[in-house]
């Protein structure tokens, strides 16, 4: 069946994985440094596609890109988990959050190459034994959803304080939250979720 | 974002024979009327470089990460002072206990600095070295004078978030607000060259002003890595406060910014008062005669009133930003008070 998703070309996206060896833009040859050694050449990679290996969601995921590629890039594009989504692409509206070693961050904002062995969790990851991240459920039940595009990003911000501190105060989730933009105005029911999913609210 | 390479050195004196630009130098170089090559820049957290690549402002042929190299990110007790590796995370920075216990201004100003996310990314370096906010600096479209132009487009255009002092050839802020602190805490920097040899020097001394070079915000060389933030210790006597006034009570630059550092002796008589101000002109502004106002008086409402008018003397608002004048006065006289007596 096809989707809008396999429909629509990711012509825009630089991520070498469906075409290998195409530099995608092309705009400019590399130029070595002037200054660099021989041996600091060799260590080099780019500007064309590179091997690189990511361990998302507990898996390692090999594929190839170009140093320029982005985190929130590679993972919408040679790893097609379109759960996270790009909004800004500037690390202002915090749609992109992905966790980092377990961290909230913007994934717009830090180069895949970067990442290294560093473990990366997405949206797509927060399942445990088939069961929804409290945060998750806490978010269906008290309807902090409307179009939805911020919601990935702030069900892993509020499951990474819930993770970190499973009884926080309001401030302490009015600040896990205080990066990400929400054109909908669903703040209030996130908050809401959020307190309710914690343990106190529980016990 | 144009490609580049990438290359990730892990020691430092590999990465500064690579870092044959600085991030300044490079912008520069990308005018048409100039054939330099695109340059070779350092990242650290790459937060703003990315920024910058992605608005095609930043187009460097190698990028050279610092991320490997071991050692950046330690946080240090030394003899006289606290030695903060220039790759901690600001997250990192502001979590620390040693930060949190002597210096809370500077906890107080990096947990109000970015979002969450990007404070987990983002370096205490790279806090301080990255380019301004400055909405004509930060278009492609314009050809500013910091970018190489002959012409400053804020001046006599829109202004509202710009200086007000020092403001007569270029009109940026410094985009730091850490360094409104650092610099009241008089934080030194420690700068490594390529062959391992490094230079101290006081964070305001390092820091430039537009009439000095109006091309960069800080004297760093080509091939040199800022690799520690350096905080002399302070005395039991010392009290400090930092506080912010914005649009937004998160995630957003300071309108207007102020750290005051006191130090008092037994019966509560200030011996000496530091005052950084943000935001309102090229670098964090020390104003000098409000700080002298502060000695030899126990700090109350009337002190802290009269500082924070003798901390307007000289300002030069511009079209649209007269309106930081009360900011100032409003936000010294409350750290002021704060730091003398803490909530």
């Amino acid at each position: 069946m096809i989707s809008r998703r396999t429909f629509i070309p990711r012509s825009d996206l630089p991520v070498a994985a469906a075409r290998p060896g195409s530099g995608a833009a092309g705009d400019r040859s590399p130029k070595e440094p002037e200054t660099a050694t021989r041996r600091d050449v060799i260590a080099a990679q780019g500007p064309d596609a590179v091997a690189m290996t990511l361990t998302v969601n507990g898996i390692a995921r090999m594929f190839e890109a170009e140093p320029r590629v982005t985190l929130a890039e590679a993972l919408r594009g040679a790893l097609a988990l379109t759960g996270t989504k790009i909004a800004c692409n500037r690390g202002t509206c915090s749609s992109c959050t992905v966790w980092l070693d377990g961290t909230p961050i913007v994934s717009c904002m830090i180069l895949a190459v970067d990442v290294g062995n560093r473990a990366v969790t997405t949206i797509e990851g927060l399942i445990r034994d088939g069961n929804l991240h409290p945060a998750q459920a806490a978010f269906i039940g008290h309807d902090a959803i409307q179009c939805g595009f911020c919601t990935p990003g702030m069900v892993m911000s509020c499951a990474a304080l819930l993770d970190r501190d499973p009884r926080p105060t309001r401030d302490a989730v009015l600040a896990a939250i205080s990066g990400h933009l929400c054109r909908c105005g669903t703040y209030p029911h996130v908050v809401a979720a959020t307190l309710a999913a914690s343990e106190e609210a529980k016990s | 974002m144009k490609r580049f390479a990438w290359t990730q050195p892990t020691s430092l004196a590999s990465a500064a024979a690579f870092a044959e630009t600085t991030v300044a130098d490079a912008m520069v170089a990308l005018r048409p009327d100039t054939h330099a090559g695109h340059g070779a820049v350092l990242q650290a957290g790459g937060i703003d470089n990315l920024d910058l690549m992605k608005e095609e402002l930043l187009q460097p042929n190698l990028v050279i990460s610092l991320r490997a190299i071991p050692g950046l990110d330690k946080i240090e007790k030394q003899e006289a002072s606290w030695r903060i590796g220039a790759g901690t995370t600001l997250m990192a920075v502001a979590g620390h206990p040693a930060v949190q216990a002597r210096f809370p201004a500077l906890a107080t100003c990096l947990n109000q600095s970015g979002s969450p996310q990007i404070r987990a990314v983002a370096t205490l370096g790279g806090n301080l070295l990255q380019r301004p906010r400055c909405w004509y600096f930060r278009s492609i479209a314009f050809d500013c004078l910091r970018k190489g132009g002959g012409h400053c487009f804020a001046i006599l255009g829109e202004n509202a978030y710009h200086a007000v002092f020092d403001n007569e050839v270029c009109a940026i802020v410094h985009p730091s607000s850490v360094a409104t602190v650092l610099v009241a805490l008089g934080a030194s920097v420690e700068l490594t060259g390529p062959n391992g040899a490094t230079r101290r020097l006081l964070l305001e001394d390092f820091l430039v002003r537009p009439k000095q070079n109006v091309r960069r915000e800080n004297d760093l060389q080509p091939r040199e890595i800022l690799t520690a933030i350096l905080l002399p210790n302070p005395s039991a006597s010392v009290r400090m406060a930092y506080l912010r006034l914005g649009e937004k009570q998160a995630f957003d630059w300071p309108l207007v910014d102020a750290a005051v550092i006191l130090e008092l002796d037994a019966s509560s008589v200030c011996r000496q008062g530091v005052i950084c101000l943000g935001a309102v002109a090229p670098t964090p502004y020390r104003p000098r005669a409000a700080e002298a106002t502060l000695a030899g008086k126990v700090i109350d409402v009337p002190t802290a009133r009269s500082a924070a008018r003798t901390a307007l003397d000289g300002a030069m608002p511009l079209a649209h930003n007269e309106f930081k004048l009360p900011l100032i006065e409003t936000v010294l006289r409350r750290a002021i008070l704060r730091a003398a007596n803490p909530v």
